[in-house]
């Protein structure tokens, strides 16, 4: 069984993002790109699948400019056996992104494809969903476990919602959406990084895959969210429990 | 303007965060007509109507649909749903709240009917702007819909409160003729079971006060301190990347841009420095308490009452002082 994996190429975690002085977006010339945390786990786990003998090979999708082939080298570092790149200069919507995908399970045949439940720029938690939908195929989102049966041909997704965990079975091909607990991402080891510069990254265009960029939304503006007023410096505990209770009056 | 609201019932009650978006659904245009979906079946579902029936005074149908389908609410059947009752009824919008339910339902239901959702929304301005935030509320992206119907939301419901005066008429209740229903891709997944977390502490998504430990903790065994001064609030709790990267307490606790994003009254964070996507998971919460030993840390920038201090002698005393929770 092949696995395909969707990696998105967001601003990195750690850096404080700046919004454009003219409103139009989020800065990300100059800085500091990674792959989103949700897809690295996502790949992790298609990695853990394929070593414990029950998939022959991972495949790695990144869309957009041409520097996600940068994150596209990041996941094949990490153990992907190949990557697929869909080249676009035009922003894609999830919608977009999940017809892209479509026509390439269609192309590759995968028995389970694994995305991170949402990417960390545009928060929208959409595509694993929509995917799912376009294909017919079940699907276990925020999973923080699966378990595949290749006998019966099924996964067995733990899910994280509201209050607990719900258990599903899926009959495959599946589309599962990761959440934070599934696992730890791995780190590329130096030979693996050299070794991933000769893995075969494949280019298509949205063309290719008869799909039209579009999208239904427009962005009016993106602004800073209203800034919280200074605090106090209390001296004491007594002082803070005081303000709590009388000021504050949350306890 | 009309507005289909897919609702979630909970052993025979609509859950508060559907009656959130029956709210939010005013803001789209205030003679707007709303029904409410509900899906289950036998007599939990039956109650359920009749309580969606009265819940809100804005509600002007309930549409039910009964079947062993909709046993659990499942995205691949509940998807369907969707599909057929909006080729029935043609409505102009589609709102649901941004839980577990909305988030792994909406988006499907939006492919089927290829249109963009928008998840998350926070402000509604009129029937096609809405704000929503991004990098984890870093930023507010303010976006207008240009597509055809239906609009499909999801909702914040902590940005929709209910009002307190819902006293409503009887909404019809009507059930859906489910005779054309789909029953493609329905069946590949199967629920199996669902185990609720300890019940002893509130969910750290929902509760009103959260109480949050850094590295500064320093070991796992410290960390207890945090987790008996929660108890003694009723409080859920929470860590840094740093302190489940350092192994105190497991992942699931969480909270920032990776994490959890949380919102609660109360945030009290112990020995947490600030990182930026440690902020951006509980910049939302309302009184914000910082404890660090260290004066110029971040996070004393967004705490509403600061303390500079050594934890190990502030957690204890806080924890003998502190009243009982009511």
């Amino acid at each position: 069984m092949k696995i395909m994996v969707a990696i998105k190429r967001v601003v990195d975690y750690a850096v404080k993002i700046r919004v454009k002085t003219d409103k139009s977006g989020v800065e990300t010339q100059n800085v500091k790109m990674s792959m989103n945390p949700f897809c690295e786990i996502a790949l992790e786990e298609a990695l853990r699948i394929k070593q414990s003998g029950l998939a022959s090979e991972v495949v790695a999708v990144s869309m957009g400019s041409t520097q996600c082939v940068d994150t596209l080298r990041t996941g094949l570092a990490m153990g992907a056996d190949r990557g697929i790149h869909v080249e676009s200069t035009a922003a894609l919507y999830p919608l977009t992104v999940a017809k892209l995908l479509k026509a390439l399970v269609e192309v590759e045949k995968p028995g389970l494809l694994i995305l991170g439940k949402q990417a960390i720029d545009d928060d929208c938690n959409q595509t694993g969903q929509m995917v799912a939908g376009l294909l017919g195929w079940p699907q276990g989102t925020f999973a923080s476990k699966v378990l595949l049966d290749k006998e019966k041909q099924v996964a067995t997704v733990d899910r994280e919602v509201d209050g607990g965990l719900e258990t599903l079975c899926l009959n495959l091909p599946a589309v599962i959406t990761t959440d934070l607990r599934l696992n730890q991402p791995r780190y590329a080891t130096l030979p693996n990084i050299m070794k991933a510069k000769s893995k075969v990254v494949k280019k298509y265009t949205p063309q290719d895959l008869n799909v039209e960029v579009k999208s239904d939304l427009e962005v009016v503006e993106v602004t800073e969210p209203p800034k919280r007023k200074a605090g106090v410096v209390v001296s004491s505990v007594d002082e803070l429990i005081d303000k709590l209770q009388n000021e504050a009056r949350v306890i | 303007i009309s507005t289909l609201i897919l609702a979630e019932h909970d052993g025979g009650t609509i859950k508060s965060q559907s009656i959130s978006a029956v709210e939010a659904a005013k803001y789209l245009d205030d003679q707007t007509s709303i029904s409410l979906l509900l899906a289950g079946s036998g007599p939990p579902l039956q109650q359920a109507a009749a309580h969606a029936a009265s819940c809100h005074p804005s509600i002007s149908q309930v549409l039910v649909a009964d079947s062993d389908k909709f046993t659990y609410p499942l995205a691949e059947p509940w998807a369907k749903l969707v599909q057929l009752v909006q080729q029935k009824g043609q409505y102009s919008h589609i709102i649901t709240a941004s839980n577990s339910f909305g988030k792994n339902l909406l988006p499907r239901a939006a492919a089927l009917l290829d249109v963009s959702p928008i998840t998350d929304v926070i402000n509604i301005s009129g029937s096609s702007q809405f704000v929503r935030p991004i990098y984890a509320g870093n930023a507010l992206c303010t976006v207008r819909y240009i597509g055809s119907n239906p609009c499909m939301l999801s909702v914040r419901s902590t940005s929709f409160p209910v009002s307190a005066d819902s006293k409503s008429n009887e909404a019809p209740i009507s059930q859906v003729d489910l005779s054309t229903f789909d029953e493609d891709s329905v069946g590949k997944s199967r629920y199996v079971s669902h185990t609720a977390q300890d019940t002893e502490r509130p969910d750290l998504g929902n509760a009103r006060v959260v109480v949050t430990g850094g590295r500064a903790l320093k070991s796992a065994e410290n960390f207890k301190m945090i987790e008996k001064l929660a108890e003694k609030l009723g409080a859920a709790v929470g860590a840094t990347r740093a302190a489940v990267d350092a192994g105190f307490v497991s992942n699931d606790l969480q909270v920032g841009q990776t994490g959890k994003i949380v919102a609660p009254e109360l945030y009290m964070a112990f020995g947490v420095s600030g990182a930026i996507q440690h902020l951006a998971g509980m910049r939302d919460s309302k009184v914000i308490v910082a404890v660090n030993k260290d004066s110029d840390a971040p996070i004393f920038q967004v705490a509403d009452y600061g303390l500079v201090g050594d934890l190990f002698e502030v957690i204890p005393e806080l924890s003998e002082k502190l009243p009982e929770k009511k």
